[in-house]
């Protein structure tokens, strides 16, 4: 046993009452082993592949891991956008520091059947549904921290056939100085169910906190979900988050990941195909300025006939920030007919901005159409002449041409109040923004 | 309204134009004639304030500014348009909204108030059933997968928006059929008036059948070589290019 190991271990024996579910013999030991097999592996360092270019060693210099028990008021600020959100006719659920928050919170009618609850209240009841998510292998070192200290997060659970019309909102606020939060959120959908998910992380100017989120969404057959991520942490935020999806057959999963604020961000976005005729979306966008590192680890595993996938992903990224894209997708042996298309698309706006991306295609079956391509590139002078020619000053043309190369993924939203949301939210970032609308 | 005065200008170190003389007064259509390579396009670009041209020699006053010491931007407000020979794609960004920002900017300038969405949406409508395009238009993406005829029916549109005082058509002819040419030209014609002056930069003579200069001047390596009414088009098509850089001792080109 090392130091490291008995320090946060330590850690969780510390903090077992403050935790959802500290009373139910499964929950405890789940989470013990689930920390021991963090123990075991550590945070991740450059030498790993996968994390070859995003450095976590910040998360090793922190005095705590472990999530605060007593969650704060928010600031009024997110008060404010949450009051907002609930009348929009959001199915609206509020988390701050990730304990779930009643009074900002309005669930809304929803259709009979379909349950919308506390994932804290679940585990302190020790309903057995979500023992597999939380005895399994995670597929990360995070999601094993995640299993560990899980606060609390959204159960969504959706019977076959419902729709649920109005999106279901999950805002995340982060809320005072250097708290770890763990949000888990479990999507239950049953054969045909629809839905809108949105996953909104907010934090304040000043706070250092550590975000580490982990979804899990299971599509029944011909299940319909679309997955939103906002990601608007605070500059001084470290977020780290996985998304994973486990698709039956002739269901439809899109994942929209919109990242930007944040100190530094990983997203980890997996689908796994498992039945025929499944179709994934995979869309992204990221922002970057100043010193802001943003990485997306997407994951398409193609395992049935006649799947298709479409992925997107864009970045803009200026001062001295830095971008990785790596897709993967995988074809594997008897998923016959695959139709996968992948992108991603970079502006980088100063000689200090990075990226790095790397699309991976690994194909084990026949008869597949797969396509993927990746640029970096800047702005195009012909295009500023263009638009200066028609009176445009010059740094409103240029935030009209990343407005524009943004535009292309946005207008992929299909609803079209969440699209005009993203896109004011994007437009906010860009100087001279509010100009930039009709 | 434009006085230009032995215009001399390189692109990359190489002299393309070599003293350029141009009046051009408000109310008049004035037709830049010439060959490829004569400097046609060189000067276009100069007057809207193309970077990596170089002005090596002479000045172009417009309305009593320096019209070369003015970012393209400022120019455009004081309205001087280009329409482009090749309109550039902006992908993602719609016509409209392209538009309305082009508009509010020159408008600002103007000291009027800014236009909003209704009122954009009221003006444009009417000047493209004008010039006979479909309103879907407005959402489609500036220039992107447009055919060349789409292509320079918005140039006109813009220019039909924006009402600049000097407007300048850089080849907007070419790559038209004879209808879409008619339109463009109508297009053109209906701008037509006492306040402005255009300049139409063609290679043939075909333009100038609809719209009917005043003035034609012939460019021919870097140089005007003649001057004279519309019916000096017409001889250049009997006649074709030779005949003028001929008569006028200029080298042909290699």
């Amino acid at each position: 046993m090392n130091v490291m190991e008995i320090t946060h271990s330590d850690e969780l024996e510390r903090v077992p009452t403050g935790l959802a579910g500290h009373d139910v013999p499964w929950v405890i030991r789940a989470r013990q082993q689930a920390f021991a097999r963090f123990s075991a592996q550590g945070f991740p360092t450059r030498r790993d592949e996968e994390w070859k270019y995003t450095d976590v060693s910040v998360l090793t210099r922190r005095a705590s891991l472990a999530p605060d028990d007593i969650p704060p008021d928010p600031s009024s600020e997110a008060a404010l956008h949450a009051w907002s959100l609930a009348q929009e006719g959001t199915h609206l659920m509020v988390f701050v520091n990730g304990h779930f928050s009643e009074e900002l919170s309005a669930m809304g009618e929803l259709p009979e059947g379909v349950h919308l609850g506390s994932l804290a209240q679940r585990l302190e009841d020790g309903d057995e549904l979500l023992r597999p998510y939380f005895e399994g292998e995670e597929h990360t070192v995070f999601g094993a921290l995640n299993n560990a200290f899980a606060t609390d997060g959204a159960v969504i659970s959706l019977p076959p056939n419902t729709v649920v019309d109005g999106p279901i909102y999950l805002l995340f606020i982060a809320s005072g100085h250097g708290v770890a939060i763990y949000p888990r959120n479990i999507v239950l959908a049953g054969a045909g169910a629809r839905a809108t998910i949105i996953e909104h992380y907010m934090g304040t100017l000043d706070s250092h906190n550590f975000t580490d989120a982990v979804t899990e969404l299971n599509l029944g057959a011909a299940a319909d979900i679309r997955h939103y991520k906002l990601l608007q942490e605070g500059p001084a935020a470290v977020h780290i988050a996985g998304i994973h999806a486990d698709q039956q057959a002739d269901s439809r999963f899109a994942s929209h990941s919109y990242a930007l604020g944040g100190h530094l961000g990983r997203n980890d976005i997996t689908s796994r195909l498992l039945g025929p005729h499944c179709h994934c979306t995979m869309n992204g966008l990221y922002l970057l300025d100043d010193k802001q590192h943003m990485d997306h680890h997407t994951r398409i595993d193609h395992l049935a006939p006649d799947g298709t996938s479409r992925e997107a992903y864009r970045g803009i990224l200026d001062g001295a920030s830095s971008g990785v894209f790596n897709g993967k997708v995988i074809v594997h042996p008897g998923a016959v007919r695959t139709d996968a298309d992948q992108s991603n698309h970079n502006l980088l706006l100063s000689r200090q901005a990075e990226v790095d991306t790397k699309p991976q295609l690994e194909i084990f079956a026949d008869d597949v159409k797969c396509t993927h391509g990746a640029t970096v590139g800047q702005l195009d002078d012909d295009a500023l002449f263009y638009l200066c020619s028609r009176g445009i000053d010059a740094n409103l043309a240029k935030s009209m041409l990343m407005y524009g190369f943004a535009n292309d993924i946005i207008e992929k939203i299909e609803n079209p109040t969440l699209r005009n949301r993203i896109e004011g939210l994007v437009l906010d970032r860009l100087p001279q923004g509010e100009n930039l609308s009709l | 309204m434009l006085l230009v005065k032995n215009l001399h200008a390189s692109v990359n170190g190489k002299e393309i134009l070599h003293g350029i003389d141009l009046h051009v007064r408000a109310g008049e259509v004035h037709a830049i004639m010439g060959p490829n390579g004569s400097g046609k396009s060189t000067l276009a670009q100069v007057l809207a304030g193309r970077e990596g041209y170089q002005v090596t020699q002479g000045s172009v006053t417009y309305l009593d500014h320096d019209l070369l010491a003015m970012p393209p931007e400022a120019r455009a407000r004081e309205g001087v348009f280009l329409a482009f020979q090749y309109p550039v794609e902006i992908p993602g960004v719609s016509i409209a909204l392209f538009l309305k920002t082009s508009l509010n900017a020159i408008r600002r300038e103007r000291g009027l108030p800014e236009v909003d969405a209704m009122d954009f949406l009221g003006l444009v409508r009417e000047r493209m059933k004008r010039l006979g395009m479909d309103e879907a238009f407005l959402t489609r993406a500036v220039n992107q997968g447009f055919s060349g005829g789409e292509k320079k029916r918005n140039e006109v549109l813009q220019l039909a928006v924006l009402e600049p005082l000097l407007a300048i058509l850089d080849e907007t002819d070419s790559g038209l059929d004879i209808d879409a040419l008619k339109t463009v030209a109508d297009g053109v014609n209906a701008m037509r008036g006492p306040e402005r002056a255009i300049v139409v930069v063609t290679h043939y003579q075909r333009l100038l059948d609809y719209i009917v200069p005043d003035y034609v001047h012939v460019l021919s390596q870097g140089r005007i070589v003649k001057s004279g009414g519309p019916e000096l088009a017409r001889e250049l098509e009997l006649h074709g290019y030779g005949w003028v850089e001929a008569k006028n001792g200029a080298r042909q080109v290699a």
